[in-house]
């Protein structure tokens, strides 16, 4: 199997697995980062929400061959004490109900509050409707990416 | 006004030593404990070894264990809550860690059916209120100073006289050497300082960082992956097994065919999910069964609903006799399909079955049933099979079934190896255990007069068993009634789904009784109260409702969502009763480019007292969005027995866009705390379909609502 030295959460890191294996896998099971999660392996959920190059992709439609050296960020990697503003407002805001979603929620608000620091509700909504969140805690996911792009300000 | 408690046991709180030094007090919170001392190794082995659920260190920090699975219904923040509001414990110094399934020491340790704070309400707060009756004295008599004169605050004693005060972990060794006090007193829910107050989720912190707390984020170094091919279709089974290309595909160690399963087991997800797609495997229907299409359940229904040997669920006078007389009778029928849990974090499990015993980690709702099916399928004592219990992502009734436990081990058992076994979405969501599709046909036999003299309901399902709450309202109000069911055994499996059969029962009912309203010329507000009314004053029958709890909620929510006062705005109104709780809603419609939309659910819940203020209200808000996302999109169909949607690509469920806001608010009663995590789910459908009918002129009597009329061309 071919060798890949993956630059993620800033450390370049080999793995020995297969070209076609879904960065999903490769970060949970190589590199054993589960914080980003498996849903419907389909791209349909967003649980398994990364940044590539700061773009939030889905993990799991992602063929470990073709990350190259793009810059992978997951949730463990998001920040350094586990005090972005977005995991700030999803505590303040107590939005996790389950909590499996809730990563996947969060990167793919963070690549959002980049490129729109200042969203409309109607931005949040189009931003956020491919992660999926099985206990329904949208009200609190909306409210918590509102609070926390105005903690970025 | 305190309430006193008697401790039956005086067993049910012990001293713990360590050898280490560290904790030096344990409680158990539940009275059937197993008879001997305690040995504390709370500390040291905090996973496996320790014998107590609520511990004080030296440097004041509260541990307290939660024996109940959790999965989003916030079961460890709320337990911990209630033993620190007893134990006025500094909130800040509380760890909350779960427990492993251990049936010698805990009562009902399983998520269902939304009793774990009923049935623990009370032994929570006792082992609390005992602690810190033991700090007070310990304090008291430090000081020399009368206990009564002491008050206890925030992990502190204090006497206020001398200005003495003293942390708890400065006290534990002293209180350690008490005898358990025989009685306590419980504080009155009003000086309650944390009960009822907003408290963020103890593990928010985990969970926005990534920590590996779910089933499917174990890891034992050396345990092998797998997944499993099930017979797509139900009713099936297998015929013949090609697995020559499947084990020599790379990473893959073993296939095995077990039961109507073929197992393939590797060194990593990737590797057994390729393997698994090429697998060449025929299957042919089991003889004697028939695979089932949803076309073929429509003349089945119809079948079942002019069957003569229903099962009567509750008779209450001469119902013939009231439809003979009746001037005017309305009969309408509802009807739901199957729908999956979907839980986002799909089924797996780890097992590792070894000669000395066996080792279960994962999520499960069920951890005792799962062990003893376990036990049963290997023939290994139940003493012998440990269970650690993850965090759950979602369950929603799914977890309650424990066939993907049993799965694991008799892959591990097969492969004598530990390994992690993965559903996809694709297994999971066709995999069975779905809602029952079900449907209702109502009567209603109302008189010259304009009395609701008559009432019938017919329930007919497939594998749901009893799909009528006889019981419930309106029962009890109305003198002659009639409500039967008819069961259907299907070889597509069923089970419990959040709320069984309320949350499509409630729909339908409470759509109904709007019609009845309708018909009667009644606003339905003011119908639901005379019936209330009749109950109270005339009851037929038994009565299992509180009554007055019921109108409360009902002129309640009238109330608070302004209803009939709304210019332009259409609303629905329902209201029902559940895990013994009162939720009523009323939903509001507004017509946007000639279209119905539901602009907001306003909700009033009885559940008694509130535990956690943040907690409840999520648990409102995510219930009446999973309800009215079912109601309007969830549909499972099946072509000879296999499911036609298999993805979330063909499975829509509800998301950010278009969510209807909700006012969740709660009544303060001072009554014990009943269930919630089901209870507001059910009357969202009826509350929505009465809305849009008010709005439209057009009543939906089929779920999904986005395939009838008038919802369907807005798609």
């Amino acid at each position: 199997m071919p060798v890949y030295t993956l630059n993620v959460n800033g450390k370049a890191l080999k793995v020995d697995v297969a070209a076609d294996t879904p960065l999903l896998w490769v970060l949970r099971d190589n590199l054993r980062l589960v914080g980003t999660k498996f849903g419907c392996g389909i791209g349909s959920c967003g649980a398994c929400t990364i940044h590539l190059n700061g773009n939030a992709t889905r993990a799991c439609l992602t063929p470990v061959s073709s990350v190259g050296t793009s810059k992978v960020i997951t949730i463990e990697g998001l920040s350094e004490k586990g005090d972005h503003p977005l995991q700030q407002a999803w505590d303040e805001v107590d939005v996790p109900q389950c909590g499996y979603c809730q990563a996947g929620q969060i990167m793919t608000a963070a690549a959002f509050l980049k490129k729109t620091p200042n969203p409309t509700v109607e931005q949040v909504e189009t931003a956020m409707n491919g992660n999926l969140c099985r206990c329904a805690a949208y009200h609190r996911i909306r409210e918590a990416v509102l609070v926390a792009s105005k903690k970025t300000k | 006004m305190e309430q006193t408690i008697h401790n039956e046991r005086r067993d049910f709180l012990k001293k713990v030593s360590l050898s280490g030094g560290g904790l030096l007090l344990g409680f158990t919170l539940f009275e059937d404990l197993m008879a001997g001392p305690v040995q504390g190794q709370f500390v040291e082995g905090l996973k496996h070894d320790f014998n107590s659920y609520l511990s004080i260190a030296p440097d004041g920090t509260v541990t307290i264990a939660s024996p109940n699975p959790e999965l989003g219904q916030n079961i460890k923040t709320s337990f911990a809550m209630i033993v620190a509001e007893e134990l006025d414990a500094d909130w800040n110094k509380v760890v909350v860690v779960q427990a492993p399934l251990d049936t010698n020491r805990f009562e009902r340790q399983l998520t269902g059916g939304s009793g774990a704070v009923p049935h623990s309400w009370k032994r929570l707060r006792n082992a609390g209120a005992a602690a810190r009756l033991m700090l007070v004295t310990a304090a008291a008599s430090r000081w020399r100073v009368s206990p009564a004169e002491c008050t206890a605050s925030e992990g502190m004693v204090m006497h206020e006289a001398t200005g003495k005060k003293a942390g708890y972990g400065e006290l534990v060794m002293d209180a350690a050497k008490l005898p358990v006090p025989p009685e306590v007193k419980l504080k009155d829910h009003k000086s309650f300082k944390l009960i009822g107050k907003p408290i963020r989720n103890v593990e928010n912190k985990n969970i926005v960082t990534g920590k590996g707390l779910f089933g499917l984020d174990f890891y034992r170094e050396g345990m092998m992956y797998a997944v499993i091919q099930r017979p797509p279709a139900f009713g099936t089974q297998i015929k013949l097994v090609n697995d020559k290309a499947a084990k020599a595909m790379p990473g893959v160690t073993h296939v095995a065919t077990f039961k109507n399963n073929v197992a393939v087991v590797g060194t990593s997800t990737w590797a057994v999910l390729k393997a698994r797609k090429a697998l060449d495997i025929s299957y042919e229907p089991i003889p004697g069964t028939k695979p089932e299409s949803s076309t073929d359940h429509d003349a089945l229904f119809t079948s079942m609903m002019n069957r003569t040997d229903a099962k009567v669920n509750r008779k209450e006078g001469d119902v013939e006799a009231a439809f003979s007389k009746a001037a005017k009778v309305i009969k309408r029928e509802f009807e739901c399909p199957f729908i999956p849990h979907n839980p986002i974090e799909p089924m797996n499990f780890f097992a590792d079955v070894r000669p000395d015993g066996v080792e279960l980690v994962g999520p499960t709702q069920t951890p005792g049933s799962a062990r003893k099916a376990v036990s049963d399928l290997l023939k290994i004592p139940e003493n012998k099979i440990t269970v650690d219990i993850t965090r759950l992502g979602g369950g929603f009734g799914r977890r309650l079934k424990f066939d993907y436990v049993v799965e694991a081990a008799e892959v591990s058992s097969i492969i004598k190896k530990p390994v992690k076994l993965i559903w996809t979405r694709e297994d999971d969501m066709g995999g069975g255990s779905y809602r029952p599709a079900v449907r209702y046909r109502f009567e209603a036999a109302i008189d010259a007069q304009g009395n609701l003299t008559g009432y019938k309901l017919r329930g007919v399902g497939i594998n749901v068993g009893n799909s009528t709450r006889e019981n419930n309202f309106p029962s009890g109000s109305i003198d002659n009634l009639l409500i039967d069911s008819v069961d259907h055994s299907s070889p597509i499996t069923t089970g419990a789904w959040r709320a069984p059969v309320t949350n499509f029962l409630a729909c339908a009912e409470q759509s109904f009784l709007d019609e009845v309203a309708e018909a009667m010329g009644k606003d339905p507000v003011q119908l639901r109260l005379e019936l209330l009314q009749k109950a109270r004053t005339a009851p037929a029958g038994p009565v299992r409702y509180d009554i007055d709890r019921m109108e409360h909620v009902i002129k309640a929510v009238a109330e608070k969502s302004q209803w009939g006062k709304k210019p332009g705005v259409a609303q629905g109104f329902s209201v029902y009763f559940s895990h013994a709780s009162y939720v009523g809603q009323v939903c509001d419609v507004v017509m946007e480019a000639g279209k119905p939309v539901v602009k907001k659910i306003t909700a009033v819940s009885d559940c008694g007292i509130v535990i956690n203020s943040s907690g409840a209200q999520q648990q409102v808000m995510g219930g009446i969005l999973d309800g009215f996302g079912h109601a309007m999109y969830g549909k499972l169909s099946f072509n000879n027995g296999e499911p036609e949607q298999k993805n979330f690509n063909a499975y829509r469920h509800v998301r950010m866009k278009g969510i209807p806001e909700v006012d969740a608010s709660f009544v303060d009663n001072g009554k014990d705390p009943t269930g919630l995590g089901e209870p507001a789910l059910p009357p969202t459908g009826g509350a929505v379909a009465n809305a849009i009918y008010k709005a439209t002129g057009k009543r939906i009597y089929k779920q999904p609502f986005i395939e009838q009329d008038p919802l369907k061309e807005a798609e």
